[in-house]
């Protein structure tokens, strides 16, 4: 019902709306859902997907025509895809030094991919130009998203759906359920014969697929990328959404990223201020209090309050119920010990 | 069980082969000019300086309660602007001596006192509201941080802007002094490394032997023991989170008048502060100086020396620090004196 609507959308919105809120909530939302993904199956809270984004966009940007870097002229599918395949491939060697680390460790070592990516771009012009790489060539497929921004809606809208499927398939598929085993308890997995390392280096190398399709989608948005675009209040920027959406929630990344692209786009056009605290441009600090407010009120984000929401209407309608979001850690470990009760 | 040995012999052999290569290259640049080898150590020493004083206080905060302040470069670089503020209205102070006074001695010790003293209350303010009832939710916890260190940017570039400032010395001092052949700044040289060198043999000697001391080496091994013999552990958490937020204060102003006070400081020292605590382990204190020194120099050296003939790859010199940590947690991924939270 839902991919319905969204199909339906450009009847009913006007173009602006679409693309500044609704195309853009898209490619936030496949953004987040490769942090989602490693947070929630993964037990991973990565803040390196910037910096594999960023490898991704500029790759592809600097291989086609546009204004500054190097632009080789290639195809612009070729280019995408060879951004995607060395996005890909950082993603993995990231994965590779990160998977031994977790929780805060892993949290911190991700940031500092990201931070560094961003140093790199910052510093090395002849691959990022003078404040970025301007009038990328997107496919003729997608044409001037300026003009038309129907095409590239409809892409990111398709390619949203492709990674939420892809992503609930993989969760079913035996290297999902290994990485919700090792989520749970990597020793015991460990002990059971399962490379805990390589499991979750692979999946960083997913999460890092999925970060680079967001990647490559944002610099056809906007037709150009900057080091500023992908500085570590970018790699916040997807974490908030991740967090405002649910970390432990899939569907979270595009409520999250449809909320964030709402908030944006009307804080810079609302009406108060106070002094120097609050006023039209001080959309960061609008958006840092929400966040603020999620993470002490509700650790599962929208989503988790939606839930725990639905979970007390029907405990109360039908008596005591399951009740949904993440299992605790002892159905899980009962699940483990005994799996033919579940 | 040979095969494992041997894969984790492999990277070490490596390394150390790569670490001699680079020391011999050093070497062989030192000898064909000694002076500026000289100064880009004395830059490396003295960046370290600075970047011991910001991570010992995040180092501490977490050792004892593994709350990974996120928000650590954020109460730096408010310090900073806190002293360059004070500095410039009460005292009148400004770079531009036509109109404002030079710096005196006590125009610039005065501002940076208050400064530290706000942010140390600052912190203790940030642990008690907030990180204080989710103790043990150690990503929760980091989140909050996240999200105040948002709020602090923004804000911070509402009430300063976002023009470069910077804290002026004294200028009874001198400019430069003379060791071993080259002239070097005062101020970077004897006040930075010395404040430095001073508060790390203080922590020392406070963890050391002084009784709280002694509750923190207790509190790092088992909180719950600390607490059950009867010690006020919310207490020393705070105290501890006092001293943490107090040396990133006076961090924030040592490198405003050393370096510059300006928007984007905040998240650069976090992440020198990440990658010190990385190398050196987590919540200790020895680590962080040698992290420190390992990335003062590497970024110094290679902003210099990474030319090689006519390449010049001193634009690439951030991935160096990339592979210095890369390199640290293939051997340790705990880094040099991390324990298993």
């Amino acid at each position: 019902m839902l991919v319905v609507f969204l199909a339906g959308a450009p009847t009913v919105v006007d173009s602006f709306t679409l693309s500044q809120i609704l195309t853009k909530a898209l490619w936030l939302g496949i953004a987040a859902a490769s942090l989602i993904f490693l947070s929630s199956y993964g037990g991973m809270i990565s803040l390196g997907q910037t910096g594999i984004f960023a490898v991704a966009g500029f790759t592809m940007a600097n291989l086609v025509h546009a204004e500054g870097g190097k632009h080789l002229g290639w195809d612009p599918l070729a280019a995408t895809a060879v951004g995607i395949v060395v996005a890909t491939a950082f993603g993995l060697l990231c994965g590779a030094i990160a998977a031994r680390s977790y929780g805060i460790y892993f949290l911190m070592i991700t940031l500092a991919i990201s931070v560094i990516v961003f140093y790199f771009f910052a510093q090395v012009t002849t691959l990022s130009g003078y404040g970025g790489i301007r009038s990328v060539t997107p496919p003729p497929l997608i044409g001037n998203p300026v003009a038309n921004p129907l095409p590239l809606y409809y892409t990111a809208l398709v390619a949203s759906i492709l990674v939420y499927a892809g992503i609930r398939y993989l969760a079913r598929a035996p290297f999902g359920l290994a990485l919700q085993g090792i989520r749970d308890d990597p020793a015991r997995m460990q002990a059971l014969g399962f490379n805990v390392a390589l499991h979750r280096a692979l999946a960083f190398g997913v999460g890092a697929f999925i970060a680079s399709i967001a990647g490559i989608l944002s610099v056809w948005y906007s037709t150009q990328i900057s080091p500023g675009g992908i500085s570590v209040a970018q790699t916040i920027n997807i974490l908030i959404i991740a967090v405002i959406g649910g970390l432990y929630r899939l569907e979270g990344a595009w409520i999250g990223s449809l909320v964030f692209a709402i908030i944006d786009n009307y804080t810079r056009v609302m009406d108060i201020r106070m002094g120097d605290w609050l006023g039209p441009e001080r959309f960061e600090t609008v958006i840092g209090v929400i966040f603020l407010v999620i993470v002490l009120a509700s650790p599962g984000g929208l989503v988790g309050i939606w839930e725990s929401v639905w979970a007390r209407r029907n405990r109360a309608m039908r008596g005591p119920i399951e009740g949904s979001g993440m299992p605790t850690a002892e159905a899980l470990d009962d699940a483990v010990d005994n799996p033919a009760a579940v | 069980m040979t095969s494992q040995v041997g894969l984790r012999t492999v990277p070490r052999i490596l390394l150390a082969l790569v670490g001699a290569a680079i020391v011999a290259w050093l070497a062989y640049k030192g000898s064909q000019n000694s002076r500026l080898f000289w100064i880009v150590t004395l830059n490396g020493i003295t960046l370290a300086a600075l970047f011991f004083v910001v991570a010992a206080g995040f180092t501490l905060i977490f050792g004892l309660m593994r709350v990974v302040n996120m928000a650590h470069g954020s109460l730096y670089l408010l310090a900073g602007y806190i002293a360059f503020t004070v500095q410039a209205n009460q005292y009148g102070v400004s770079s531009n001596l036509l109109s404002g006074n030079p710096a005196t001695v006590t125009s610039w010790v005065v501002p940076l006192a208050i400064a530290t003293v706000v942010i140390g209350i600052a912190g203790v303010l940030m642990q008690q509201i907030f990180l204080r009832w989710n103790q043990g939710q150690d990503l929760r916890q980091a989140l909050i941080t996240i999200a105040i260190s948002v709020i602090l940017a923004d804000q911070m570039v509402a009430h300063f802007g976002g023009i470069a400032e910077a804290i002026q010395q004294p200028a009874p001092w001198p400019e430069s002094v003379s060791l071993l052949g080259v002239r070097y700044g005062f101020f970077r040289l004897v006040v930075v490394l010395g404040a430095a060198v001073a508060i790390g043999a203080l922590l020392f000697l406070v963890i050391k032997l002084t009784r709280f001391g002694m509750i923190i080496r207790a509190g790092v091994d088992d909180r719950s023991m600390v607490s059950a013999l009867g010690v006020n552990i919310q207490l020393v958490f705070a105290g501890a989170f006092f001293i943490g937020a107090l040396l990133a204060g006076l961090a924030g102003g040592l490198g405003g008048t050393m370096l510059a006070v300006q928007p984007g400081n905040d998240s650069a020292f976090l992440l020198d502060s990440l990658i010190v605590v990385i190398i050196g382990g987590m919540g200790s204190l020895g680590g962080a100086a040698i992290g420190s020194l390992a990335l003062g120099l590497v970024s110094s050296y290679a902003n210099v020396y990474l030319q090689f003939g006519t390449t010049d790859l001193t634009n690439y010199s951030i991935l160096l620090t990339f592979i210095l940590v890369v390199a640290m947690l293939a051997v340790r991924p705990l880094g040099l004196f991390g324990r298993p939270a």
